[in-house]
Parts: structure tokens; sequence; C-alpha cells
């Protein structure tokens, strides 16, 4: 029957043709557009905190002033983190990739609430522009997590303003976590049960549970922040009685959890595209989908183990670790199963696979530091040095980053309707690879010999520690071969629209339903109701070599 | 091939200046707390290897004998769920992390808990700069301490939160204004080691900079003694001097007439200059004294007030010091008293 179908799946209008024009763009309730402009915005910011990333790591080349002086670099990388966490990692996967195949995965013709969908968009936009427009003329140089008092008590003190911005883009992950709430609850086909649901959606549904509950207490920061700087009540400022640290505790119980904001959705897509490329049933199902769950839960929990050395209690200190070796357990769960899924499947490395392969390695480093982290006595030492930055920015980067990849390669051919260049993905795969390691590893070297985070210089520290200037140098030089791959990637991406041959409705062989509806979908999705069944069930699976796509077999 | 690895070496060359350490993944073993420490370090780190090699190796495997060929195009028959292999793989990690949890959570107890009789030393940091002030009442800007016996420092910031660090000694403890914190150690051999800021606290964070001086325990005593009265053999000037150098002054105030992120001392007794609310001051003994003890009182143009006050910081003989070590760098009244 497919066969049939096969032949024309690009004669039908389809969501990008079927309107033309800007206020088409601006004005559409379509999931597939929100999640097209939401994946170019948060693209954009992703390059304006790259490079803020390159003048820090620029500026730390070499000791002694290399481009910029003090202040410019405390302000560069409160802006490199600021941006990236608010305006890249945390709405990134979610907001762009979930809003385009989530309503698809479930057979769905859109999200539950489309308006609320554009809102927040908008939102995310008025935030954005907001919070970037108080970050660079209010000078901010506090550090993205906003530390009182100082973050109260510098001159330029736009940390009101800043946190308003944060608040903003918080209420746009609200609306789109409700919004995936209902429509996981709702908008199922009912040959669809909660466990025969893709992993992604079940890693979305755990993440927007998490957006809906972490992201007020945020708001709740605020509201105190603004009583205290208006009325003088003494929440956070010790000279009105206030505790600096209760911020730390305010701060840490949102952003805690938004660091699972960040990894979960990225393991999601990690999960999807082991099985696929390995052409075997993902192994393990009900534990991967309950280990989204338990991050969920268990990473409210977890907050104070940012505050070993506040000076939070001894008992305090206790209770977090234990609470935060917790969290390790499902995510090596999912470790394993993924490398079962592999075991006597039928790999093939394309792009996708790649980068979900490197995802379990970067993972696995990033996540093994997090033990050296979680234990008190170590973390003691290790806590604000660079051994800190790198184990987040394997998290972070080389994880949730290269798993937003993954996913962008994986449905870039549903999304735009176009295969990019295979040979290109994979080079760049490998130079991202060597330029990442290249990049962070050397800075747990760094770090767990004493190099300090946030210093603008290190020249002082060169007699005793002539080692920190190699480390800087190797991470330096990383960060070049990382930026001349996301150059690469943007290349052949952008060339792939232009002149790439027209993707077909199946090309990586997906068992999910985004993959039984043509590239790109119509504007209503499917134009016949797709076939529910086993998304992880490839044996009616062939590949047809006349139209390089897998069809369905009965 | 021989030029290849020559431009790699030359790459990688910084790196290799590494040698000068003891240890690859840690610094010196300084204090009775490193050996714990980096015991948990490396029991996590070698169960982390293991895993991390087994991972890595497995997938490696999967992929180059599971790879998808010409001559093998379709999956092998395997199951795809399995309970014991998956309790199997949640049990072993949960053993290994509550041992990880229990020796890091030990050790961190004794961080926590001082001797009784340990050594105090006060502690206050304040933008940028560290004060360690001893049971006599003398103030240095580097932390001397006995070898071999158990140092307490009560700690308190006098602004935005800093946070006291000693890689060689393993230990770090935040300072947060308006209220003590404490930490504690035994040094175990005479020598300088580092000590830095660790949380971050303004433009001269990297700058906040010191050293931990660990003398054998009668050096120490004839040190104190020593140094005690140091500011009372020096002549005014020359005190206030090392006051300006120890006590902070100079991460802000400089002396060669460069504006810092406080005006410069040279040449500027018996100006007069122009304040942020109009009015203007003539720099004299009166203003000086003011501007240390109510430094937000009165700001000079062009500058925004970023200085604690030093109120039962600096007796009244010590700013006496430093009014006589402005006076001796110049300005239109120098020696002249008005």
């Amino acid at each position: 029957m497919s066969e049939v179908a096969v032949e024309s799946p690009r004669s039908a209008e389809n969501y990008l043709t079927a309107r033309r024009g800007v206020m088409s763009w601006l004005f559409t309730l379509d999931h597939k557009r929100i999640g097209v402009m939401y994946l170019a915005s948060i693209l954009a910011f992703f390059l304006l905190g790259g490079v803020f990333a390159l003048m820090v790591r620029t500026e730390l080349i070499a000791p002694g002033r290399t481009i910029m002086g003090r202040d410019m670099y405390n302000h560069m990388f409160t802006l490199h983190g600021a941006v990236m966490v608010f305006l890249f990692i945390i709405p990134g996967i979610p907001a762009a990739l979930g809003n385009f195949v989530l309503p698809i995965m479930l057979g769905a013709k859109d999200v539950a609430f489309p308006r609320l969908n554009l809102a927040s968009l908008y939102m995310f936009w008025g935030g954005a522009v907001f919070f970037v427009v108080v970050l660079i003329t209010g000078g901010l140089e506090t550090g993205w997590t906003f530390y009182t008092p100082y973050s109260t008590t510098t001159g330029q003190s736009s940390v009101v303003a800043a946190v308003v911005g944060a608040f903003i883009l918080g209420f746009s992950s609200i609306f789109t976590a409700v919004n995936f709430i209902a429509t996981v609850h709702t908008m199922r086909p009912a040959a669809m049960g909660w466990f025969k649901m893709p992993l992604f959606v079940w890693a979305l549904y755990a993440t927007a549970i998490i957006q809906l509950l972490a992201t007020p207490v945020l708001g709740i920061t605020l509201l105190l922040l603004a009583l205290e700087r208006l009325f003088g009540i003494g929440f956070f400022d010790p000279s009105l009685n206030g505790d600096p640290v209760l911020f730390q505790h305010f701060f840490w119980f949102y952003s805690h959890p938004a660091v699972y904001i960040m990894i979960l959705p990225g393991m999601g897509i990690t999960s999807e595209i082991i099985s696929v490329f390995s052409r075997k049933h993902i192994f393990g199902y009900r534990f991967i989908a309950y280990s989204s769950i338990a991050i969920a839960l268990f990473g409210f929990l977890v907050w104070g183990h940012h505050m070993f050395v506040s000076g939070q209690t001894r008992l305090a200190s206790m209770i977090f670790s234990a609470l935060t070796f917790s969290v390790s357990i499902p995510s090596a769960i999912k470790v394993f199963n993924w490398l079962s899924t592999l075991y006597k499947g039928s790999i093939s490395l394309e792009t996708p696979m790649c980068y979900g392969l490197m995802f379990i390695f970067l993972f696995g480093i990033g996540g093994l530091t997090g033990l050296f982290l979680g234990s008190l006595s170590t973390d003691v030492h290790l806590t604000d040095t660079y051994f800190i930055v790198a184990h987040f920015h394997y998290t972070m980067m080389g994880s949730t980053a290269i798993a937003f990849i993954a996913g962008i390669h994986y449905w870039w051919p549903k999304i735009t309707g176009k295969m990019y260049s295979d040979a290109w993905g994979k080079f760049t795969a490998l130079l991202l690879f060597v330029g990442f390691n290249h990049t962070f590893f050397p800075q747990f070297v760094s770090g767990s010999r004493g190099m300090p985070r946030r210093y603008y210089d290190y020249e002082k520290l060169l007699p005793a520690h002539p080692d920190f200037h190699g480390g800087h140098w190797l991470s330096s030089l990383g960060s070049y071969l990382v930026a001349a791959a996301f150059i690469m990637m943007a290349g052949y991406l952008l060339v792939s629209i232009v002149a790439g041959r027209p993707a077909p409705r199946n090309p990586y062989g997906g068992a999910g339903l985004e993959w039984q509806t043509s590239s790109p979908p119509p504007v209503e999705n499917f134009t016949t109701p797709p076939v529910v069944g086993d998304p992880y069930d490839y044996s009616k699976l062939r590949f047809d070599p006349r139209s390089n796509d897998y069809v369905r077999v009965a | 091939m021989n030029q290849i690895l020559s431009s790699l070496a030359a790459i990688w060359g910084p790196w290799a200046q590494s040698g000068s350490q003891p240890y690859f993944w840690l610094p010196d073993r300084a204090s009775t707390f490193a050996r714990d420490v980096d015991w948990v370090f490396n029991f996590i780190l070698y169960v982390s290897l293991f895993f991390f090699a087994l991972i890595v190796a497995l997938m490696c495997w999967f992929v180059l004998r599971y790879r998808r060929r010409p001559d093998r195009q379709e999956v092998e028959e395997s199951p795809h769920h399995n309970t014991a292999l998956e309790l199997l793989w949640s049990v072993i990690p949960v053993i290994l992390v509550c041992l990880m949890f229990y020796y890091g959570f030990e050790g961190y107890m004794d961080m926590r808990t001082p001797p009784r009789d340990a050594y105090e030393i006060n502690v206050i940091a304040k933008k940028w700069a560290w004060l360690f002030k001893y049971p006599n009442g003398y103030v240095d800007d580097k932390l001397y301490v006995p070898a071999a016996e158990p140092v307490r420092l009560v700690m308190t910031s006098d602004d935005v939160i800093h946070s006291l660090y000693i890689p060689d000694f393993r230990v770090k403890q935040d300072l947060v204004p308006g209220r003590y914190t404490k930490m504690w150690f035994k040094a175990i051999k005479p020598g300088e080691y580092s000590l830095f800021c660790a949380e971050y606290c303004g433009s001269g964070h990297a700058d906040m900079l010191s050293k931990v001086v660990v003398l054998e325990a009668a050096e120490f005593a004839a040190w104190l003694r020593e140094a005690g009265d140091f500011l009372k053999k020096l002549p005014p000037e020359k005190a206030g001097e090392e006051l300006h150098r120890r006590r902070g002054c100079a991460q802000c105030h400089s002396v060669d007439g460069k504006a810092g992120t406080g005006p410069t001392l040279l040449g500027i007794w018996g100006e007069t200059h122009r304040m942020t609310d109009g009015s203007t001051a003539v720099v004299d003994e009166n203003y000086v004294r003011e501007s240390i003890l109510e430094p937000g009182k009165r700001i000079r143009e062009g500058f925004v007030n970023q200085m604690p006050t030093f109120k039962g910081v600096l007796s009244d003989e010590e700013i006496g010091y430093l009014i006589a070590y402005i006076k001796s760098l110049g300005g239109s009244a120098k020696g002249e008293s008005p």
C-alpha cells in the first residue's frame, strides 16, 4: 500500500509551501512552523553564545592581557553563560525539535493548545530580546548565577532586570510544558498506550513536568529580590539582616532541575537514534522510560550539592550528597540499555548515529566526573575550579548540545524535505569530537590541580603553577576546532536547503509515526491516519533502493 | 611524519611543563587532609576509568562487529528486555556509589570538625584582599601557620561572598558577609603554598591571591613576636607603605598615578578634588581618615564606590601611618599640614 504512496510524496502541498509570506509565519498556529522559528532563533543565540565563548578562550590562550581587560572578560563569561543557558540549552531541544516532532510522533494534527504555543514563541522572543539588551547594555558581570550580595551591590546592578528577562523566558518554558503535558495526555491515538510512546516523548514529558514545577521558583526569587530592592525588606542582603546563602538555595532549586530540563530530551533523542540506526528494538524500554521520570523526580532533591562549601550545615551536605548519588543510577541504566541495543543489531554509521555514539562517549565522561563532585570531600577540593567547568561542559555541550545536533540531523530530512551530505556530516562530527575533547579534557586536569574558574588571567599563578598555561593553551586551540566544525555544519546544512536532493518519506528507517508522513509533512501532518504500532519494531520496514526510502511491507 | 610529530609536540609543548607536578591529577599533598581526599579521588577515578573503558570497549566492539555490511543486512535475534540484567546493572552501581558517598562523607566530617585545641586565626576577606589576624592582634596579608599543628580559621567577609581555597591542602570554604564560617587544617611540611579566592567576586577576583607560609612551630612563634611590632620599628611613612601593600589598599589605589578601581594616591596630598555630589574636597588628614572609615560618604568624581569600610580593621595608629605615606607621595601641599 505504501509502495504506491511513495511515488509522489511531494506532490501535495506541504507545511512550508502551503502558505507564503512573512505574516503566514508570524501568525501561524502550525506547531511545525513554530518549531522551525524556534529552531532558527535558538541557533542564532547559539551562534551569539559561541562568539562570546571564543572571546573568553582567546583571552585565556596566553597569560597576561590578550584581547581584553578584566571587566570585559568578566562581562564576556557572564554573557556566554547566560545566553547559552537561558536562550540555547534550556529551550533548545523541547521548543525546537519537540515542537516539531512531538505531535507527529503522536499522530496528532497539532499540539493541544496551538495559540498557547504561538504565545510561548512570542514570550521567548520578547524575553530573549529584553534579556540580551539588559545583559549587554547593563554591563552585567555577575556570572549567570547572579549570586547575592555581589549581584545586588555592584555598581551596575541590572540583576533585577536580568532576572525579569529570565522569568519571561521561564514563562515561555511553562507554556510549552503545559502544552506538551496536555498533548501527551489527550492526543495520543487510541492504539498508543503509555508504553507504546516513543522514548523521546517520554523524555519530553518528564522535562515538561520539571519545567512546570521548577520555573515558578524563579518567579518567587525574583519577587523577593524586587521586594528587597524596592521596600528594603531583607531577604538576601546581610546589611538588612538577610541571608545571601538563601539566594543560592532559591537559585539552585530552579537551576538544578533545569540541568535535567537540558539533559533529559537529549537522552530521549539518543534512545531514538541508537535504536533506529541499529535496526533493533530499544533494549529495556520500560527501564529507560521510568528512569526519565526518576531523574525528573530526584532532580528536585539535589540542589544543595552546589553548596557544599557555602556554609550550609553538615547535615544538609550529607543529605544532598546521598541524594545526588541516587541520580547517577537512572543515568547509568540508560547508558547500559543503549549499549545493549547495539548488541547484535545492524549498525549503520550515518551522521545522526555518529552523534548518538558521541553522546554516549561524552556523556560517559560528563556523568562519571559528576561522581567526583557528588562525593563531599573531593567536591571541597574540586568545586569552583576548572574541573567543574569541564564537567558541566561535557554534560551540557558534550551531551545536550551534541544530542540536539544529532536530532537536527536525524529530523532534518523531515523538517526541510532535503538530504544533507552525509560525508560532510561525518567529517564534521569527527572534527567536533576531536575539538571538543581538545577543549575540555585539559580543563579536568587544570582544575583538579587547582586552577580556579572565572579568572580573567593566570599570569600571577604561573610561578607556582607553570602547567596552568598548557591547559589553557590546549583548551583555546580546541575551541577553534569546535568553531570550525560548527561553521562547516552550518555550511552543508544551508547548502542542503538550496541544493540537497529531496528527502524520501523515511530515509533512516525509523518506525515512529513521523516517518509515515511525507517529508516535509502536509499542514495537517497526515493525509491518511497513520498505522500505530510498536515504535521500535523494524521488522516490517524494508529498504527500497529505487526511492532510497524505507517502505512498510505487510 | 617527523614534521607532523614535531608540530604536534610544539602544540602540546606547554602541557609537558607539568613535569614539575608530583601527581598527574592532583597538586602537592601538604595537609593531613590531602592523603584522604586523594584516596577518595583515586577510588572514584579507578572505578570511573573501569566503567568508561568498559562502555567504550563494548560500544566499539558492537559497532565493528555488528556493522551493517552488504553481506550482513539483518539484525540477529536477541531479546530486547531482560529484568535480571537490568537489576544487575542497577545494583552494582548502587553499591559503588554508596561506597563513594561514605568515603566522601567521612572525609568531609573530618574537615568540618576542628580539634578543640586548634590555633585560631581570624580571616577577613574584602574586594580584593585577604587579611589574616593573629591572636596578638597582628594582621598580615599572608597566612602564616605552624606546621604539624591544627589551625582553625574563623572567617567572614566585609562585602560579597569570597572563598578561601588552598589546593595543596585540599580545603575550600566560602566567606559570607554577615556570618562566620570556619575551616581547619593541619599543614604537614614547611613551605609556601598558593591561596586563591575561588568564588567570583568581581573585577579583581583573579588578583585576590595570597600565600600560605608554613613554618616550623618554633620559627612560627618567633616570626609572630617579631612581626607583631614591625610597624613600630619603621618610620611612619614606611609603616604606611607596608600597610598599603598588606591590607589590600594597593589592589585599587595605585601609587604610580594610574587610576584603578579607586583613585591613585600619587601626588594628591593637598589637592582639591571634585566629588560626585558636586562639592569639592581638599585631600587632608580628615578627608583621608573619613575615606578610610566611611568610604561611601564622599566619592571622587569619575569613580563608583566599591570600597568596604576599614572601621575596626585599621587602628587609629595605623591610619596615621597611612596618612604619612600618602603625604610622602607628594602633591601641592607636600609636607605641610594646614
